[in-house]
């Protein structure tokens, strides 16, 4: 039962990241990684929400699901090393600080968020 | 492209997702983080993950003209890469992870595991970039010596 609701959960979240991507590069072009980055930083933003919920079962749903699948580290690594070889040495050192410290600023934000409630 | 064409893309990335995420979950079970430690069990999956999507993405798209083989099957990307890779791998946890290290009054710790992850994830997808690079030349070479 754990089980199907990650399974369930990732299974949203990876094709939300996938179409993400997409849109983003559809609205941006392919020069700077905006879906990723976009993607990884909602789903900190909305993993640190769920601080505020006790359900293991909502965590296992929505966190360890949803936003596991929805951000990515695969992604993310393997785009800063596309960036770096293809010369955009700017771009791939801005997306390494950009989505650090957008990533833990949004999980903060999450975390402070459902302090409130 | 529509969306009903990309019905077969979006369905193989689910389930490639859902099957990353599975093991990242059975890998939580397996090796699981006490609070407060160094969390060694996100920190390995993302690292394997980047291994893994560096040689695959040489395998997919960098394909040398000499060779005569099919090209991979167009899923085969979504369902790896996108899929399985993106689902296994984890941001989120990472971010919150530090989050919590460096809201725990160690600062130290969760600086180290920041970095940690970030540099060894690098290292990890230029190896499997570079491996399955130097790999397939290697092959290749036979390949051509042999026609």
């Amino acid at each position: 039962m754990n089980w199907l609701l990650v399974v369930a959960g990732a299974a949203v979240g990876a094709p939300l990241r996938y179409l993400t991507d997409r849109a983003a590069r559809a609205r941006f072009g392919p020069g700077f990684p905006w879906g990723t980055f976009l993607v990884n930083v909602v789903g900190s933003f909305v993993l640190g929400l769920l601080t505020g919920v006790t359900s293991a079962q909502v965590h296992l749903l929505l966190g360890t699901g949803l936003c596991g699948a929805l951000t990515t580290y695969s992604t993310f690594s393997y785009e800063t090393l596309k960036l770096y070889e293809d010369g955009a040495r700017g771009y791939a050192a801005l997306n390494i600080g950009a989505s650090l410290a957008a990533g833990l600023g949004a999980v903060w934000l999450g975390v402070e968020t459902a302090r409130l409630w | 492209m529509g969306l009903r064409a990309e019905l077969p893309v979006v369905g193989v990335v689910a389930a490639g997702g859902a099957l990353g995420a599975s093991a990242r979950y059975g890998a939580g079970l397996l090796w699981p983080t006490p609070e407060g430690a160094f969390p060694w069990t996100t920190f390995t999956v993302n690292v394997i993950g980047c291994a893994l999507l560096g040689s695959l993405m040489v395998l997919v798209t960098e394909r040398p003209t000499e060779w005569s083989t099919a090209p991979p099957h167009p899923l085969l990307r979504p369902f790896l890469g996108t899929g399985f890779c993106g689902g296994f791998t984890t941001f989120s946890t990472y971010s919150l992870e530090t989050e919590r290290l460096l809201s725990a009054g160690d600062p130290t710790r969760g600086l180290l595991y920041q970095g940690a992850t970030l540099v060894t994830a690098l290292a990890a997808v230029l190896a499997g970039v570079a491996g399955t690079r130097a790999l397939r030349a290697r092959a290749g070479r036979g390949r051509v010596g042999s026609a």
